[in-house]
């Protein structure tokens, strides 16, 4: 349950003539869809911040608070979850700069093709991904197959579907078009010509790539890279499919919890944690996302 | 154009299709290819045939696949009115109330969709909002989650529409819901149909709110698919998820065909 998140920050329009005795107008009609979300989003979720305080005698107190945030499991899947997060989207701003990089600078027949299904992948679920890999890398699975038929091996030499390895590479296959995506449209406002100059001038492509491409990519790989740290750190399908034995990251935590073990305010406490990480690295990431698009603006 | 030599060309492009090949085309034709395979021992799937596909499109895979398409067309359908009433009226609003309306929209998208799903099995399980084991709080998470994303689209095109059309309009003394109706809607239309397929693309695959409050009389295709794999049922499991993909992919191509007679500037 993902997709683009990418849009320009609102432009103010100066030019809107405003019927200004009617100000009460435009309220009025923008608040029945807020207030529906307010009811339908935005009061869940204070729900679950006062369910963590309930307590079992129907008081109210941190007990629960102290109780899972001192647990081990909470903490395993904490750092666990951080940890998965940072590998995954540092190996999808590698994958994706390099992929990017390419389908913008070195174009050949069907660029688009592979371009239309990078941006499919962005509406599909992910769970697919780690199916998909049961099938390829598993123990059982077609490349542990074809490396035992060419070596004679017996045991399975890829091993790695159930340990936090197998839900990065899951997790690289799926975010990395999250990362291409805002590149290719910072690649698109690069003149040409910046280019053929420094080529003309002798410039190796190592070094354009250096100091022509990469200075104007950072804006662009800073906002696809805060995206995808935050998807991956609320990632769950990926997670859940793998078997989620070895793996146990905060939102798998928060779904045994809730729904296997019946802890409302157990899970509640881990919700309303992963809540306020995920909300400050979503404040980051708009406010990186408003400084691109106003640069854009700016220079163009 | 950054390759002037035909051997760099030539070994970054090979290096680039063998990535592409390995990371993105050979995880979904796996997928559709176990969906078809009696077993696969060796390196090949053996055995294939449609007989998955049958017991895909049967019993309660079919109930789930139907399941799963009412979710997707109700929450999205609702999501994509008020995504676009919310996208509309926010910009003639003053200031602060377009802020509050934009943060408040993009919030369940920031949020981890378990989260969502624990806060709406709290916050709906008693009376007067008793939505808890009905159908009505799958409909609702898919709703919530969507609308982000409707609201997200249908803004973005909002942005790129040239406001001389309504100027034009309004000059000539159509009245407010004339020029809805008659100019800002036909316009946005393109925009409608994508943020449409990728509404219903969205919620056909989502899992992790599902999965915190469905009943067991309204299971949508990943729940069952979840199930399958849990099971142990992992071909059957491939089956449905290929018959999953190409719903989605059906969905997302009718409903981004949708042009109508006006196109965006």
């Amino acid at each position: 349950m993902t997709a683009v998140l990418d849009r320009p920050a609102p432009a103010p329009d100066t030019n809107t003539p405003r019927r200004a005795p009617l100000r009460i107008g435009p309220v009025l009609w923008a608040l029945p869809p807020l207030i529906i979300v307010l009811v339908a989003a935005v009061y869940p979720l204070i729900r679950v911040c006062l369910e963590s305080i309930k307590l079992r005698d129907g008081g109210l107190g941190l007990d629960t608070w102290t109780s899972v945030l001192g647990s081990q499991a909470f903490r395993s899947a904490l750092w666990r979850t951080v940890a998965i997060a940072v590998t995954s989207t540092i190996g999808c701003l590698i994958l994706g700069t390099f992929l990017a990089i390419v389908l913008a600078f070195v174009p050949f027949p069907g660029s688009t093709l592979v371009g239309r299904v990078i941006d499919t992948i962005l509406s599909l679920p992910s769970f697919l991904i780690t199916l998909a890999f049961t099938f390829l890398y598993g123990t059982a699975g077609a490349v542990n197959a074809l490396i035992s038929s060419i070596t004679g091996a017996q045991t399975p030499l890829l091993n790695f579907l159930y340990t936090p390895a197998g839900v990065i590479a899951a997790e690289i296959t799926f975010f990395t078009p999250f990362v291409i995506r805002p590149l290719l449209a910072a690649f698109s406002l690069l003149p040409r010509a910046q280019l053929d100059a420094a080529a003309s001038l002798g410039a190796s492509p190592l070094r354009i790539l250096r100091s022509v491409i990469m200075p104007e990519a950072w804006p662009a790989l800073m906002a696809g890279g805060s995206l995808v740290l935050l998807l991956t750190l609320n990632e769950f399908g990926i997670v859940l499919f793998t078997g989620a034995k070895g793996v146990m990251t905060l939102p798998v935590l928060i779904y045994t919890r809730g729904i296997v073990t019946f802890d409302l305010p157990g899970a509640a406490v881990i919700a309303a944690v992963q809540v306020v990480l995920s909300l400050a690295l979503y404040i980051t990431y708009r406010a990186i996302f408003a400084r691109v698009t106003a640069g854009k603006t700016q220079e163009g | 154009m950054l390759l002037w030599s035909k051997r760099s060309r030539a070994i970054v492009l090979a290096v680039f299709t063998l990535v592409v090949l390995i990371v993105f085309i050979a995880p979904l034709a796996t997928v559709v290819l176990a969906g078809f395979a009696g077993s696969w021992n060796g390196p090949l799937p053996s055995g294939l045939g449609f007989g998955r596909f049958g017991e895909a499109l049967s019993g309660d895979n079919l109930a789930s696949l139907s399941v799963s398409l009412q979710t997707a067309f109700i929450a999205g359908g609702l999501a994509l009115i008020l995504g676009t009433w919310a996208a509309i009226a926010s910009r003639e609003a003053p200031d602060w109330l377009r802020r509050i309306t934009d943060a408040v929209f993009h919030l369940p998208i920031a949020v981890p969709s378990v989260a969502i799903g624990l806060g709406l099995l709290i916050a709906f399980n008693n009376r007067p909002l008793l939505l808890g084991g009905t159908r009505w709080i799958v409909i609702l998470a898919h709703f919530v989650l969507v609308l982000a994303f409707a609201f997200s689209a249908v803004s973005a095109a909002m942005d790129r529409l040239n406001p001389a059309f309504r100027q034009a309009a309004e000059s000539l003394g159509a009245s407010p819901a004339r020029v809805l109706t008659r100019v800002t809607l036909p316009l946005l239309l393109p925009a409608l149909g994508a943020a449409a397929g990728l509404a219903v693309a969205l919620s056909m695959g989502e899992l992790g709110a599902t999965v915190m409050v469905y009943p067991a009389t309204w299971k949508t295709l990943p729940v069952t698919i979840f199930g399958l794999t849990d099971r142990g049922q992992a071909f059957q499991a491939a089956a449905s998820t290929t018959v999953l993909l190409l719903v989605t992919l059906l969905a997302l191509v009718l409903l981004g065909r949708i042009r109508g007679r006006a196109a965006l500037r």
